[in-house]
């Protein structure tokens, strides 16, 4: 079994639901829509030629600028077949997905890192909370909207003898340099002399 | 009249030695039985996804010394690993082996720590005297090579930043010579003490079912008894060239993951050795002007040269739009980049796959019945580096 041919199955196998495969890094894209991604992870979980069991991350990609703005990316690994595939889908704000823990009980805490990063829900999760950030945390850091210096900063009060937050102060704010200068060298005397 | 039976809830850390740093476990306990064990993280969470989306690709690997901080250079090999396959860099052979020779030494030294903190956890302090005496001659080495005992910052995307200093293979193959010894040494501490085959014996047990099912890798996997390791499966770099066995375990409890720590550190200095014979001389980066800086010598000479050094660490190199996910066989388990690159000098998202963040979530199912005591050993069986889980 190679990429190849797990390409060429799938697509005969699942047709409709598939909406388009490529191979790229040694690695199988498949393109899905979010309805059909249980009855897509069961089948390839379960076939006696796929037998991808097991999944290795999910994790999620914001891109503001577009309508459906998150992308979600389901890694699985298939030991028997010594192959890797990647499902992904594009979701807007707001939409509820179904979660996977009835079929990778590990899907659990990574789906719980994917809420807490990108605030994305999930539905039928048996305990959708924060995971990585502090109590009462608020906003979801890996959107491109989040500031990297973040909103709030703690520090010990000793008048108060105890641990406050306040929001951010900084002496200077973050600098980003822009380096990507538009000179490019002697391309650039070239198109000039041109004209 | 009926007994009244209650649960009490214990709080396991954030400041416990045996919690391997900062965890936060919620425990509730039926008398000494472990009811529900609720790990709390995150209480070392930095933002390195994020941090590395505001940094050239050069400055983003010292992020990765940071996050299994036991094993530095194994992340590193991710990350650089990742780029090159975008960028189709060849890297310089002598440049390979020096990169699996440093990762083999980062293997020894991650499972050293474990072996022996683990043993600390369920009551022998001296294999932790010993262990860390080689630990420090290890690091002895990466100091040699990076400059920095810790936080190398060592390898690069198409080679690593220096080529080894003299002298220091006819050190570290001197290392290999006296290292095995150790090994037994540590074996007869532990092995077949009975204290410390009553602490882990069928304690933590992982069948092949729940090991795929938890998205365990690396000698939790191994351990259990699912012959899989990327050196040999997916082989990156030089992995090829080398002879070395994958030590799998039977029954899936914390000793059998003990005993595959410790043939793996056998391994890794067959690995080491034959690096050492047959590491060719040569570059140890790419000559690719735009992606690995020019040297000194060129800088002072020659003004193209002072014009690439100056764009190289200010704007730094660009990377052709793509998403790649590359995974490395870490000491814990499949350390994996997902790297999406949008065209710029930075990425666009570098999502870190951790091994002991899938470990750590088996904690509820591994305890589950097993009395209080056991809670520190099935921990440090399981290798849990804070770093790497919080990212």
């Amino acid at each position: 079994m190679n990429l190849e041919s797990l390409e060429k199955l799938i697509n005969s196998e699942l047709t409709t639901k598939i909406n388009s495969s490529s191979i790229n890094h040694d690695e199988l894209k498949l393109k899905i829509d979010e309805e059909d991604l249980h009855s897509v992870i069961l089948f390839l979980k379960n076939h006696t030629r796929t037998k991808f069991r097991q999944l290795i991350d999910i994790t999620a990609v914001d891109y503001p600028e577009r309508d459906t703005r998150f992308k979600l990316i389901y890694f699985l690994l298939s030991h028997e077949n010594n192959l890797r595939l990647n499902i992904e889908f594009e979701i807007k704000e707001n939409y509820k997905v179904k979660s996977i823990t009835s079929i990778f009980p590990s899907s659990n805490w990574m789906e719980r890192e994917v809420f807490d990063m990108y605030g994305i829900h999930y539905k039928n999760h048996p305990d959708l909370r924060r995971i990585l950030t502090d109590y009462n945390f608020s906003g979801h850091p890996l959107r491109k909207d989040f500031p990297l210096t973040g909103h709030n900063e703690v520090r010990y009060n000793e008048e108060d003898k105890k641990v406050i937050y306040e929001p951010v102060k900084l002496e200077q704010n973050y600098r980003n340099f822009d380096y990507e200068s538009p000179w490019e060298g002697t391309k650039y005397i070239k198109e000039i002399t041109k004209k | 009249m009926p007994k009244e039976t209650k649960t009490m809830n214990l709080n396991f850390g954030p400041q416990h030695p045996a919690a391997h740093g900062v965890l936060r476990l919620i425990l509730e306990l039926d008398g000494e039985v472990v009811e529900k064990a609720d790990p709390h993280i995150g209480l070392l969470h930095r933002g390195t996804e994020k941090l590395i989306e505001h940094k050239t690709y050069t400055q983003a690997v010292p992020y990765f010394d940071r996050l299994d901080y036991v094993a530095p250079m194994n992340q590193e090999h991710a990350f650089a690993l990742a780029i090159e396959k975008i960028l189709k860099i060849n890297v310089p052979i002598r440049a390979q082996y020096i990169r699996v020779m440093f990762c083999e030494i980062g293997r020894i030294l991650s499972h050293l720590l474990n072996i022996t903190t683990q043993a600390m956890d369920v009551g022998a302090l001296t294999p932790t005297l010993w262990g860390f005496e080689e630990r420090e001659k290890l690091m002895g080495f990466y100091e040699k090579v990076s400059g920095s005992r810790l936080h190398a910052n060592y390898f690069r995307a198409g080679g690593v930043h220096k080529d080894l200093p003299i002298g220091l293979d006819s050190e570290i193959s001197e290392f290999c010579n006296s290292f095995p010894k150790i090994i037994d040494d540590l074996e007869t501490l532990l092995t077949d003490n009975r204290i410390f085959k009553q602490r882990n014996v069928d304690i933590g047990i992982v069948s092949k079912q729940d090991a795929l099912d938890y998205s365990f890798s690396g000698v939790m996997l191994r351990g259990s008894g699912v012959p899989w390791d990327l050196r040999k499966s997916q082989p990156y770099d030089c992995y090829n060239n080398f002879e070395f066995n994958i030590p799998v375990g039977k029954n899936g409890d914390c000793y059998d993951r003990y005993l595959c720590r410790i043939e793996e550190m056998r391994e890794c200095v067959k690995i080491i050795n034959q690096c050492l014979e047959q590491m060719p001389k040569g570059p140890v980066k790419t000559n690719d002007g735009k992606i690995s800086p020019p040297s000194k010598k060129d800088i002072k000479e020659s003004m193209e040269a002072l014009i690439h050094h100056f764009k190289l660490f200010t704007e730094g190199y660009r990377v052709d739009k793509d998403e790649i996910y590359t995974a490395v066989e870490a000491p814990k388990g499949e350390f994996g980049v997902y790297l999406i690159s949008d065209g710029s000098s930075k990425p666009y998202k570098c999502k870190i796959r951790a091994p002991g963040f899938s470990h750590l979530q088996a904690m509820d199912y591994l305890i589950k019945g097993h009395m209080l005591a056991d809670v520190p050993a099935v921990l440090g069986s399981m290798d849990i580096v804070f770093g790497e889980v919080d990212r």
